[in-house]
């Protein structure tokens, strides 16, 4: 059984490599000329992020400057990279605080379960994205850490708001 | 004292049309030295930012901004960290040729810069001094071969690396240089004919007598130059022996830091020479157009610093040209590459050279001799054999498609034999 080719007779404009050329050329002269330039030029120009974008965690305080986290345990049970570590403790009154509260930023996949999940509306994702450090143990954040962080904390997904308008 | 006026005596009875003396000869082979090299080597660095900063104006990014006012310091930045990286030596290549290789490259690329001529002579007080470093008298002849070498540094690299990758970017270098390098030949030879010199000057000198440059008289030969001066230096659309994407970057894979740093020079180095060498040879080198005040040997300092500038400019343009074709073609297939050497612009060199030398024997028989008239006659043929080039030959054969084009007749031919086999091999039963 013979393969059927399909010869097809091409029109010279698209089997003229001259023409293909010069076309080409006036083409890319026509964007250097242009003078349209898209690059952001990033440290003094940036892109501005979406509300609900999910960056490194914050941990909000109380007006007297503790941690509003209960240590109730519901976020480390929630996180599905396992990366938060939490040891409860209580004070005299009965008031439960967090002794240890690690968030390791590495493991941590941004899903945002911890700040759905969370009570005391504690622990927020951040709207943030420089998180550089010179070695891996920098990107354990431990309570201090979490409280001192200042950027703008992310929004979660509103159903009633689908589109966050 | 004696000498002063002695010197002064002499300067009153020296020529400055005639040769020059040996000692002021030297001193000024020194200053040209310097002052031609510095502009080369500080032009090849540039180019390398002209080069990122023109493609990434063609793609719509700002290139590199950082080091200095809008960049201007990028060369620097980058010769000083390719002098301060490491210099990695693979346990199994060969020692020798490893480190040679990169000089190999360099050196040709350097040399043909001396030959050049950069302007008309200048009627010093102390004589003749030519623009240009080494009059030489078999003139492009020495830029072929030297060009020719520096195919040698890369099939070493290739070689001495003892990696597939490297060795298989030697090798297509060395056939697609070898193949090119007949073609770029064969081109030169109507120039030749109509300078009856090999000497880059006379050549320049003879644009000038006919008024016209010869991309206009010898059109066809300025094409095939052009093309294979691209594959000379490795440019796009003939970059096979990088090939980034299939060769991890070809022959010098296994380089780092400077000697890496030395092909890289010694390609753009290359396409300042040939672009200086196009210049020269078709667009009437450092002839100052409309004017032959520039044509009478030797003349005053302003003239010969303007027929440099324009020399410059012409040369500037086509380095221009390289990297423009650069960020707009594609590269070839290497069948292509192959096909486009040997089948189009080989034998077009050849009807070309027997062309110019018919059509020249009939004009000086006729008795015209070799000024504007002579030239618009050529202008006139080459008119009618671009017009030739571009309908019988543009038609898909000088890049061969992908899915290359097979007539009915050879196709029915084709399904026969198929139909033929089966018949018989249904008779035989098996
Ligand atoms: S964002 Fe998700 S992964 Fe990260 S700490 Fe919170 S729950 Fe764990
Ligand atoms: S869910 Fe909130 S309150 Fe509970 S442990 Fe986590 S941060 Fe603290």
């Amino acid at each position: 059984m013979a393969i059927n080719v399909k010869v097809v007779e091409r029109p010279i404009e698209e089997t003229s490599y001259v023409r293909a050329t010069l076309k080409g050329m006036a083409n890319t002269l026509k964007h250097l000329v242009g003078g349209h330039r898209v690059t952001t030029q990033y440290p003094e120009q940036r892109e501005s992020i979406s509300r609900r974008w999910r960056g490194t965690h914050r941990m909000l305080t109380t007006e007297d400057g503790k941690a509003k986290c209960v240590a109730c345990g519901l976020c480390p049970t929630v996180c599905p990279a396992n990366c938060i570590k939490l040891v409860p403790g209580e004070d005299e009154q009965g008031n439960r605080y967090p002794l240890v509260f690690d968030i390791d930023e590495f493991r941590c996949i941004f899903c945002g379960y911890c700040q759905e999940v969370c009570p005391e509306e504690a622990i927020h994702l951040g709207r943030h994205y420089e998180n550089a450090e010179f070695n891996r143990e920098g990107f354990i954040y431990d309570l201090e850490r979490l409280m001192a962080q200042t950027h703008p904390v992310t929004e979660m997904w509103d159903p009633a708001d689908p589109k966050g308008e | 004292m004696s000498m002063v006026t002695n010197s002064l005596l002499l300067q009153a009875v020296i020529d400055p049309q005639g040769p020059i003396a040996f000692w002021p000869w030297l001193a000024f082979t020194g200053v040209k030295l310097l002052v031609f090299f510095t502009i080369y080597m500080l032009g090849v660095a540039y180019l390398t930012l002209a080069e990122r900063k023109i493609s990434a104006w063609i793609q719509h990014r700002h290139g590199p901004n950082r080091v200095g006012p809008n960049g201007f310091f990028q060369p620097l930045a980058d010769g000083v960290k390719n002098f301060l990286k490491e210099e990695t030596l693979p346990p199994y290549v060969n020692k020798a040729m490893f480190i040679l290789a990169p000089m190999m490259a360099f050196i040709p690329a350097l040399t043909i810069w001396c030959v050049i001529p950069w302007g008309a002579s200048w009627a010093s007080p102390w004589g003749r001094v030519d623009m240009v470093l080494a009059d030489l008298p078999i003139g492009f002849l020495f830029t072929i071969a030297v060009a020719s070498l520096g195919v040698y540094g890369i099939v070493l690299a290739g070689w001495a690396s003892n990696n597939k990758y490297a060795l298989l970017g030697g090798l297509r270098s060395s056939a697609q240089m070898v193949s090119y390098e007949i073609s770029m030949g064969m081109a030169l030879i109507p120039v030749l004919l109509f300078a009856g010199n090999v000497t880059l000057r006379s050549i320049v000198d003879q644009q000038a007598q006919m008024h016209l440059w010869n991309v206009l008289t010898l059109s066809i030969a300025f094409l095939v130059y052009l093309i294979s001066a691209f594959a000379e230096t490795n440019r796009l659309p003939f970059d096979l022996p990088e090939a980034e994407s299939e060769l991890i970057t070809g022959y010098h894979t296994e380089y780092s830091a400077m000697k890496f740093s030395l092909f890289f020079i010694a390609e753009y180095a290359n396409m300042a020479t040939q672009s200086a060498m196009i210049a020269t040879l078709f667009f009437g080198g450092w002839d100052i157009p409309f004017m032959t005040a520039d044509n009478t040997g030797a003349v005053s300092f302003p003239l010969v610093l303007l027929s440099m500038a324009i020399m410059m400019a012409k040369t500037l343009f086509f380095l221009f040209f390289y990297i423009w074709i650069r960020w707009t073609l594609p590269r070839f297939r290497y069948d292509q590459l192959m096909s486009l050497g040997w089948k189009v612009l080989l034998p077009l060199a050849l009807a070309y050279i027997v062309i110019v030398a018919t059509l020249m024997l009939v004009l000086d028989a006729a008795g015209i001799d070799r000024g504007l008239v002579y030239g618009l006659i050529f202008l006139g043929v080459n008119a009618v054999l671009l017009g030739l080039f571009f309908v019988f030959l543009d038609r898909g054969k000088i890049v061969s498609p992908a899915n290359a084009p097979l007539h009915a007749e050879e196709l029915k031919r084709l399904r026969g034999i198929t139909a033929s086999r089966a018949r018989l091999s249904a008779l035989s039963g098996d």
